[in-house]
């Protein structure tokens, strides 16, 4: 996309990094970079913290008996594991940091619509993190992240409500970021920027926010009614107060379930992305990549009935609820075709950000096909509750999202902090998270269709190999995201200074300097050629 | 009793059930399925990985749009394969879930962190079930407090066992032996160490083991009906102050606001502990509540003996 000002020098060395550097020019910043970057800061505590209470569960797990840990501080680790790693990290990981950074910039705009609430929305979000860490402090909590009900509302002596009210409050958070992403591409887009111009990514992030906007609400209210419950003994879940425990489920699977698409939509706009770069080539059927991305989220609304073919559910419901399940699998195969045709007589480039895209796809696709097995209501009967379960959504939530996060953040690093990364260690930790990730994850298909209940403490005996393994790999995983996070802090302050546009990539936010200034583009953009033109691009270059 | 189980390393579990080897079939044909597609699209992505990488940086790839044809092809090819394992998945599943006739019932009551079962004859074990090869069992459950899953992994069956309400699944073993059996469903600290082993044993020996001279459930239930008192107001001649209770069991009741409803193991259940919920036509509200005065398994004991009623009615004489 050429932009008029393309021609235009930069005048100044002022970008938004350098631009103040005091306390309150961060915090109180309506800068929708600024608001980026803290966001980055904030999710990698909790992607730490969330990933150090896993190891404390694999550790656990080396041996059949319950020796390391008591009982009820084992389930308290898998819980927080999950709940800060689906509420305080995934949720909002690809949209508050890259999303953030770049809807503007990709748009044409020089800011979100309303920097405000965007700002607003990053100290929810850590206000409902403090919530979370305080329930931690005190005890913890050992509901699973999933919170079912009698024995959250009820039997459980755990810091319920202060977990749930971290969870209620980060909603808010979600919900006005996509409120924003809304605003701001309908509204905001720059002359030019028609919606058929507009990169995939952006396409992702419109199909994440309208879930977000229409889903979380009600998670709010079902985690409302369950603080009611628990606190004032007011009875919606528990049989004993006259509530349903099964009306909790659909109530929170109708929230969380879409939820997984939250997560995985963004990513899926990441990898869309990378793969177009670094094959040099216009996405393969744009259109029906953009139209997937809806599709799923509209489809994503209807499918919640398939965490429950076993909660006694009706069967007839159950078997509506699979049918759709079926059918949202096809727009996230649609995806991989032709993310795949994309690479077809590509010019392919192995960067880091590949890697992780090439990897994403492979991984992905395991996560797809074997949620397909979970479809089928028959082998979920046997399947539901087992490690199958675990190693499905690891599959789809770390294979895939993570994966496209750990992807994006290489892909525009350097636009983001205006430094490259070390392509070499960049590209061994790439390797580790591949092999790690798989060695964690591959054992616990099998040792869940062998019947190996989650959750379990303690396990028979002739599960252990399995458990074995999946921690073996957890650690070469753990290393994988170490490394990262060492040379990205390091390239901060030493990195190789980052042109513009590093890899030759089409789109807006190549066009503005890295890192790019506070107002994003020092003469507004005019877009006047169609998305992904990498051919024309070559054209031109053959004219000069 | 050992569990038996494989010493080498396991890539399926044990097949006990009826069940079972539909179910592995069924993973077979998808896993199969799944294999050629994963494996295809690696193929393809490693083949254009290779065979279109970058030669020099003023390679000028073609400038393709996509296709139409090719995406209808890859969107609507695979949603008709996969709804084949819809119907076939959800057929066999119809099959698991729906009641078998003529079966013997189990009578299942989890609680944190236990297994408690009552079998019709008498016997009642802890964490343990005893059951014979090649009967269809009808499992009958309800827990006294939070979520449970009875999870049998040999039979590829579980369901959830719920607080308040009565849930049901049928199964045939199919192979004597010992099998896991789990807690699915997280119930708490202790959530692992719900578990307990399935006795699967010839009928000869199931029949001595059953005989071990306990009272039958029938009989216990009778005894608690006088207990509570519930003999005084529910005489079998129909002039109680409440209902007779002779022939009612899965007969339809008609009910004082004029809906009929049915009278199954849930309605007896719920008219016990929350009498005012379903008033039978032409009676009164009088009947006390007896909620948290009876166990679970009081209450199935109670059913059990509601339902005895039934057989006598219809055959003149007594049946076992």
């Amino acid at each position: 996309m050429s932009a008029t000002h393309e021609a235009t020098p930069p005048t100044s060395e002022l970008n938004y990094l350098n631009n103040g550097w005091t306390w309150q020019s961060w915090l109180l910043t309506g800068d929708h970079k600024r608001i980026a970057m803290l966001y980055v800061i904030s999710i990698t505590v909790f992607f730490a913290l969330g990933g150090l209470f896993a190891g404390a569960v694999r550790l656990e797990l080396i041996t059949p008996q319950g020796d390391m840990m008591d009982a009820e501080t084992y389930n308290k680790m898998f819980t927080m594991h999950g709940v800060i790693m689906v509420f305080f990290f995934l949720i909002p990981s690809v949209p508050a940091t890259i999303g953030n950074f770049l809807i503007p910039i990709m748009v044409g705009a020089r800011d979100l619509a309303f920097p405000k609430i965007n700002l607003l929305s990053w100290y929810l979000y850590v206000i409902g993190g403090f919530c979370g860490l305080y329930a931690a402090a005190v005890g913890g909590v050992d509901t699973g992240w999933t919170f079912y009900t009698p024995y959250s509302s009820t039997y459980s002596n755990s810091a319920v409500i202060a977990t749930a009210m971290g969870a209620f409050v980060a909603g808010f958070s979600s919900i006005l970021t996509g409120l924003n992403f809304i605003v701001t591409i309908h509204k905001m887009r720059a002359p030019g920027m028609t919606w058929g111009r507009l990169p995939l990514f952006v396409w992702a992030h419109y199909a994440t926010s309208l879930i977000q906007l229409l889903g979380t609400p009600v998670i709010a209210i079902t985690l409302v009614l369950l603080m009611l419950e628990r606190a004032f003994r007011i009875g919606f879940f528990d049989p004993a107060l006259g509530g349903d425990p099964v009306l909790f489920q659909h109530l929170f699977w109708f929230y969380s379930h879409p939820a997984v698409y939250i997560m995985i939509l963004p990513g899926m706009g990441v990898i869309s992305e990378i793969i177009t770069c670094f094959s040099k080539k216009h996405v393969f059927g744009y259109h029906f990549v953009a139209g997937s991305s809806l599709a799923i989220a509209i489809l994503g609304f209807f499918v919640w009935g398939h965490h429950m073919f076993t909660a006694g559910q009706s069967t007839y419901a159950g078997m509506v609820f699979s049918l759709i399940t079926f059918a949202v699998a096809v727009p996230s195969a649609v995806k991989i075709f032709n993310w795949t045709a994309t690479m077809y007589k590509g010019s392919v480039s192995y960067e880091t950000p590949m890697l992780y895209a090439m990897g994403f796809i492979g991984l992905f696709t395991i996560g797809g096909v074997t949620g397909v097995m979970l479809a089928t209501m028959a082998i979920d009967l046997h399947l539901h509750d087992t490690y199958f379960v675990v190693a499905h959504f690891h599959y789809v939530m770390v294979g895939g999202m993570v994966m496209a996060y750990m992807g994006g953040m290489h892909f525009w690093w350097p636009k983001m902090t205006g430094r490259m990364y070390p392509e070499h260690w960049a590209k061994l930790s790439a390797g580790l998270v591949f092999i790690g990730f798989n060695l964690t994850f591959f054992p616990q298909f099998i040792v869940g269709y062998l019947g190996m209940p989650r959750r379990y403490h303690a396990y028979p005996e002739e599960f252990q190999v399995f458990q074995v393994l999946s921690t073996a790999g957890a650690s070469v995983l753990g290393v994988g995201y170490l490394l990262p996070l060492i040379y990205f802090t390091w390239s901060i302050f030493k990195g190789e200074k980052a042109p513009p546009n590093p890899y030759n990539a089409k789109g807006l936010e190549w066009t503005v300097p890295s890192p790019p200034p506070t107002e994003n583009f020092r003469i507004m953009p005019v877009v006047n050629e169609e998305v992904y033109a990498y051919a024309e691009q070559h054209e031109e270059k053959a004219l000069v | 009793m050992r569990i038996s189980m494989n010493k080498t390393l396991p890539l399926l579990p044990e097949s006990a059930s009826d069940i079972a080897p539909e179910i592995d079939l069924l993973m077979l044909a998808e896993t199969a399925f799944s294999i050629f597609f994963t494996g295809l699209i690696f193929l393809v992505v490693a083949y254009f990985a290779i065979k279109y990488r970058r030669k020099s940086e003023a390679d000028t790839p073609p400038h393709i749009h996509g296709s139409l044809m090719l995406e209808l092809a890859w969107t609507f090819i695979p949603f008709v394969m996969i709804l084949g394992f819809f119907v076939w998945g959800t057929n066999v599943y119809f099959r698991a879930y729906s009641a078998q006739p003529n079966a013997m019932e189990i009578f299942v009551t989890g609680k944190q962190w236990m297994w408690k079962v009552q079998h019709p004859e008498g016997p009642r074990e802890i964490n343990e079930l005893h059951v014979p090869v090649g009967r269809t069992l009808k499992f009958t459950m309800i827990s006294e407090d939070v979520l449970h899953s009875y999870y049998i992994p040999a039979f590829r069956m579980k369901k959830d066992v719920l607080p308040g309400r009565y849930t049901y699944f049928w199964i045939t073993p199919t192979k004597v032996g010992s099998y896991h059996l789990f807690c699915a469903e997280y119930c708490g600290t202790q959530h692992s160490g719900m578990i307990g082993t399935v006795h699967v044993m010839e009928q000869s020996e199931y029949e001595k083991w059953v005989s071990g001279g306990d009272e039958s459930m029938t009989a216990r239930g009778e005894q608690l009906f006088s207990q509570y008192g519930c003999v005084t107001c529910h005489l079998a001649d129909g002039k109680g102050r409440g209902p007779s209770l002779v022939g009612v069991y899965n007969s339809m009741v008609k009910l004082q606001s004029g809906v009929v409803v049915k009278a199954d193991e849930s309605y007896f259940r719920e008219s016990i502990l929350n009498p005012r919920a379903k008033i039978v036509e032409k009676y009164q509200a009088v009947m006390p509540t007896f909620q948290g005065q009876i166990s679970e398994e009081g209450l199935l004991q109670i059913i059990a003996y509601i339902k005895s009623l039934e057989k006598e009615e219809e055959g003149g004489t007594p049946q076992q």
